[in-house]
């Protein structure tokens, strides 16, 4: 594949609509998450009020999350590199820079712990095994190589996953392996999912559920 | 023309800011799928043990499987030895993945199982010992723990360990280092090709300026070039072993994903900028070249490249000296006496 760098450049600018780190404004960002977006649904509707997110409906924690991250999303949802319609009625009125916004606010609100987890001993056993070592043997390197220590995130592209509720990481790894979320960088977690059996799904889930999201809690 | 390598890393910089969106356009389809060379017919190979092998082997002392523990420990964490042994941001599991235990990625076994033998980097008989300090010396930028130390033991017991029920001296083994495609590097090999592939599938982890990525201190991406990585002595600092590595691990989780084509040119990219210099260095870099031209035949180091002699500074990166005092000749040629 010969490519001209110019060529790639200009291409490549074309694509950007914004500045991926576009710098957000958490009071705007506070007003326009109880306003919603004129067509959707104020964001504590279903992540509740302070950003905890709703485990039964697999509803994820943004409080707390990477802003970058977070903007990323909601431009994926836009785009269509997430597929949720709810996500995509409650988000397309928004611009670049509301979004850029809500990311910010909900970038300052306190993370929330996840609900105490229920699994058995050996289902976390194999989940933490997954999380913090892999397995190899199958081409699994482990969630920490690329999520951080601990699995506590490393910037926009590469998100904290502990204390995330387990049942919207089950959600997202199956998205991933449905083809209906196309957002990760160089298709790094689309392979990973992909070759993810429901029983380490379940146990990877549920253990990062069990981890604290921010190494000071 | 040394601004045409500052336009390529801009470029690069930009490439790397619109990346999520430009790779829609190159998606993979047969996703997921390990593309890893074959083993050819005749080809050694050995199922290295796993963690668990070493918690559950109940033949191994326990105090034994304390110190294999500890060395797959040094192994995985190399940067405890931060300061010490160690003067940039490597682990040993940056280059050898998978635990040390994978084909494809410098499995560790064969060290155990090959060594002593003859090296043709320093002309002389390795003992295991000998090959680890190399690591160190060269990969880690720093210099070996002492010979017979603990941490040394510890090191050398997790590598024989993963040769556990493995042939000895069997030299013709599957998936051992990295040079899959070969030593020859094409002709047609490009920098400005290598800065793009780079751009688009490296940067995301590695940064665009190669640096790598930490999170309150901890390494989590290696840095590919600058004082955090790897130092011109090193295996890696090779084109075609950069080149294969790449190939069968990289990006992560998905070997075989780039061309052979592609691997090679961001090998070169990546190898065509600055790093810590050669322990070896003898103060000129295209002297130092032909000295060790066995091993520099296959780096860029003393060669000229965007206007500017690579390798051509004194800078030793963190590390406050040039060369490890461990790093010296052997010989057991008659009529001299071996260095004890």
């Amino acid at each position: 594949m010969k490519i001209n760098v110019w060529v790639l450049v200009l291409v490549c600018t074309a694509f950007i609509q914004a500045p991926l780190y576009a710098k957000g404004d958490p009071a705007k960002g506070k007003i326009l998450a109880a306003q919603g977006d004129g067509s959707g649904a104020p964001c504590a509707t279903c992540h509740g009020a302070q950003g905890e997110g709703m485990a039964a409906a697999a509803f994820p924690r943004i409080a707390g999350l990477n802003a970058d991250y977070a903007l990323q999303q909601m431009l994926a949802f836009q785009q269509g590199k997430r597929v949720n319609p709810v996500m995509t009625i409650n988000v397309d009125n928004f611009n670049q820079q509301q979004l850029a916004d809500l990311a910010a606010y909900f970038a300052t609100l306190p993370v929330t712990p996840a609900t105490t987890p229920t699994a058995p001993p050996e289902q976390l056993a194999l989940g933490k095994k997954l999380a913090l070592e892999g397995d190899w043997d199958n081409y699994l390197p482990p969630c920490s190589s690329c999520h951080g220590p601990n699995n506590q995130g490393v910037d926009g592209n590469f998100p904290g996953i502990a204390g995330q509720h387990a049942s919207y990481i089950k959600q997202q790894l199956e998205l991933w392996q449905q083809g209906q979320r196309k957002s990760d960088p160089v298709q790094l977690m689309e392979v990973i999912a992909k070759r993810l059996k429901p029983e380490q799904i379940d146990a990877v889930a549920a253990y990062l559920a069990s981890q604290p999201a921010q190494a000071d809690q | 023309m040394k601004s045409v390598h500052k336009v390529f890393i801009s470029i690069a910089m930009v490439l790397a800011a619109c990346v999520s969106t430009a790779i829609l356009a190159m998606q993979s389809n047969d996703v997921g799928q390990v593309k890893l060379p074959s083993i050819k017919p005749g080809q050694y190979v050995h199922q290295a043990p796993t963690l668990a092998d070493i918690q559950n082997d109940k033949d191994l002392h326990p105090e034994l499987r304390k110190v294999i523990l500890k060395g797959r420990d040094l192994f995985m964490n190399t940067q405890q030895l931060r300061g010490k042994n160690v003067f940039n941001d490597m682990n040993c599991k940056s280059c050898h993945m998978g635990e040390g235990r994978m084909a494809w990625s410098g499995p560790v076994w064969p060290a155990a199982t090959t060594l002593p033998d003859y090296r043709g980097k320093n002309g002389h008989v390795n003992s295991l010992e000998e090959r680890i300090a190399g690591c160190f010396s060269y990969s880690m930028n720093g210099t070996p723990p002492e010979y017979g130390s603990d941490t040394m033991l510890a090191l050398v017991a997790y590598h024989q360990y993963m040769a556990k029920g493995a042939k000895l001296y069997d030299r013709n083994i599957g998936g051992r280092g990295f040079s899959s495609l070969g030593t020859a590097m094409p002709a047609d090999v490009s920098y400005n090709q290598g800065a793009v592939v780079y751009a688009l599938n490296c940067a995301v982890c590695h940064g665009p300026n190669g640096e790598g990525k930490r999170v309150h201190g901890e390494v989590v991406f290696p840095p590919l070039w600058g004082d955090g990585s790897y130092n011109w002595g090193a295996g890696m600092a090779r084109v075609f072993t950069a080149a294969s590595f790449i190939k069968n691990n990289m990006p992560l989780g998905q070997p075989g994903r780039l061309t052979d084509k592609e691997a090679w040119d961001v090998a070169y990219f990546i190898n065509a900028q600055e790093r810590p210099q050669d322990p070896r260095y003898t103060g000129d870099a295209k002297e130092t070249r032909e000295k060790y031209l066995n091993f520099h035949k296959a780096t860029l180091y003393g060669t000229e490249i965007n206007g500017k002699l690579l390798g051509q500074h004194d800078n030793t990166g963190e590390k406050p000296f040039l060369k490890p005092d461990v790093l010296k000749p052997r010989t057991f040629a008659e009529g001299v006496v071996p260095e004890m």
